[in-house]
């Protein structure tokens, strides 16, 4: 069998991603384009992604970036073997734009779509950078719109939520301390960079769903971004100087403190040797530095795809594709729907 | 020619034989009425069109898209839709006004031959998308978006109404609605057919909005506690 070259378009939130990825015979991967355009600088004034805003923005950039994307893998579309698009989990008429644009190029070309599902496709991400995934790993996946723990036994259909948060995602809760603190949007670079300058250990905020009752795998990030707003609030008050850097570090200490601890009591507990962190807030430097120290300390392989591929990209949904159509996945029907609450179990819609 | 419009609740597709000093001929066409379903629903229907027109895509010559006015995410659903297939089989996509056309179905029902026209889709929210037409069909206000009752003062002469909207507010309107509801293929393949003849560059595929986002601006710094 010949070289396959699956499409990958993603528009679930605020990134328009079209990648394409070369699938060989022996189920390698090859990353040839990986194109994105964000409209995310649209939605800093508004302190969050503005749903209509990410839809117009998305129905602009589809056939440009589609248009740099063929440019860049040195192809024609019409080389490409099958179209991969994600059907969910989004933002609803986010998602609509790129399913009904996959859709006309599938039909198009004449070449069979998969829609899939977004979260898998960023455990897929991964395996751009570090190759095919041990038989069963555990995925932490962290983003403004998700924080997620997830068993994977295989990519094209096994893949179980063993945890995930029960208020915010923890982007979301980086967005909401980093107003709080004046910076901006998106808040994760900013009190990353913040951080380094500051004590983790100044301010002792609190650990959410870590007591010895509380749920071993979900997440709680609400209480920790009152706590920080409490606590600067106090200091204004009593007409104290706030500690930015310390603020930002400490915060950023328990978010990282509770994912990772988290995520390596999973792989402990179901007897799993790999850790992949992926997700926008992957990139977080204190997460992916205190994921290494405490998998090196359990004796866990630790996989971070670089912050190009953790982010929202076509790249991974075209990834995630090639897994299915390696794996002899039925194409999807051309009357797919977008499903905006698309659990994660569900790889594919069939 | 291939016809899409999106951008009220029928989910249309059509397949249009356009030949010069020749009214377009529909040759097939798929149409469900059903606002939630255009993005499940468009491309089969156009690739159920095109089976039945006896066409492959790849032989179309053009496509043409309702730009609208309509609620947002239905008729984005057609334009990236148009778009896309404009692209992956490099031939000119023409957007076209969607009340445009439906002016034209009713001109050509011919029930008031000779007097201008209001068209009116139903923009939800109380509120219509609203041009108004000559005898002919040829715009000559709008499109705009208006509560029903505003759309009076501001409204030229006309003699009767067609679209949804003229439909759902006829006791507002006061006017004898046609039996022109939703945009035909053909009229759609009519209302580009200079451009689509002509061979013309088509104008960009930008959406008739008419409405801004709902978004609200926050004010200052989030309070997060009392
Ligand atoms: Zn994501």
């Amino acid at each position: 069998m010949t070289d396959r070259l699956i499409l990958g378009i993603e528009s679930s939130c605020d990134e328009t991603g079209v990648g394409i990825v070369r699938l060989g015979p022996d189920g390698a991967l090859e990353l040839l384009a990986d194109e994105v355009a964000s409209s995310v600088e649209e939605h800093a004034r508004f302190g969050g992604v503005v749903p209509e805003v990410a839809s117009r923005a998305h129905l602009e950039a589809m056939v440009p970036t589609m248009r740099r994307a063929v440019e860049q893998a040195g192809i024609a579309l019409s080389d490409i073997h099958s179209v991969a698009v994600t059907a969910g989990p989004g933002l609803a008429g986010a998602l609509l734009v790129g399913v009904a644009a996959a859709k006309a190029y599938a039909a198009a070309l004449d070449k069979p779509l998969y829609g899939v599902n977004h979260l898998a496709g960023h455990v897929a991400a991964d395996t751009l950078q570090h190759g095919p995934l041990p038989k069963r790993c555990v995925a932490l996946l962290v983003s403004g719109g998700h924080s997620q723990l997830l068993l994977v036994e295989g990519l094209a259909d096994r893949i179980t939520e063993i945890g995930s948060t029960v208020d915010d995602a923890a982007g979301e809760a980086y967005d909401k301390v980093a107003r709080l603190l004046d910076l901006p949007y998106p808040g994760g670079p900013p009190i990353d960079r913040l951080a380094k300058q500051g004590n983790g250990c100044a301010i002792a905020f609190p650990r959410g769903l870590t007591g010895p009752r509380d749920s071993k795998y979900d997440f709680s990030f609400s209480g920790l971004k009152t706590s920080v707003a409490r606590w600067v609030e106090k200091q204004e008050r009593a007409g104290e100087e706030i500690p930015l850097a310390d603020v930002a570090a400490s915060f950023q200490e328990a978010v990282a403190d509770v994912l990772t601890a988290k995520a390596i009591r999973a792989c402990k507990d179901l007897g799993v040797d790999t850790l992949v962190i992926s997700g926008g807030v992957a990139a977080n430097s204190r997460l992916s530095g205190l994921a290494a120290e405490r998998c090196a300390a359990a004796g866990i392989g630790l996989r971070v795809p670089k912050p190009r591929l953790c982010t929202d990209n076509g790249a991974m949904i075209a990834a995630l594709g090639a897994h299915l159509v390696a794996a002899g996945a039925k194409p999807s029907p051309m009357d797919l729907s977008t499903v905006p609450g698309l659990p994660v179990g569900t790889v594919q819609i069939r | 020619m291939l016809a899409l419009d999106t951008a009220t609740p029928a989910v249309t597709a059509g397949v249009v034989e356009l030949l010069p000093e020749q009214p377009p001929r529909l040759l097939a066409q798929r149409v469900t009425v059903n606002a939630k379903a255009h993005g499940e629903l468009l491309t089969p229907h156009l690739r159920e069109a095109m089976a039945e027109a006896g066409h492959r895509l790849s032989e179309l010559d053009a496509i043409v898209v309702g730009s609208g006015p309509g609620p947002f995410t239905g008729l984005r659903v057609g334009l990236a839709t148009a778009a896309a297939l404009g692209q992956a089989l490099n031939r000119p996509v023409y957007p076209v006004p969607t009340p445009d056309a439906i002016a034209l179905d009713a001109v050509a029902l011919g029930t008031h031959t000779g007097t201008p026209l209001l068209v009116a889709t139903d923009a939800r929210r109380k509120e219509v998308y609203w041009a108004a037409y000559d005898a002919a069909g040829r715009r000559t206000d709008g499109p705009h978006v208006d509560r029903p009752a505003d759309v009076l003062p501001k409204l030229p002469p006309v003699t009767h109404a067609a679209g949804e909207g003229a439909r759902i507010y006829a006791e507002t309107f006061a006017l004898p609605v046609v039996d022109a509801t939703y945009p035909s293929p053909t009229s759609l393949v009519a209302a580009a057919a200079d451009e689509l003849l002509s061979g013309a560059r088509p104008a960009a595929l930008t959406p008739l909005y008419l409405r801004r986002p709902d978004a609200v601006e926050p004010a200052g710094r989030k309070r997060v506690t009392k």
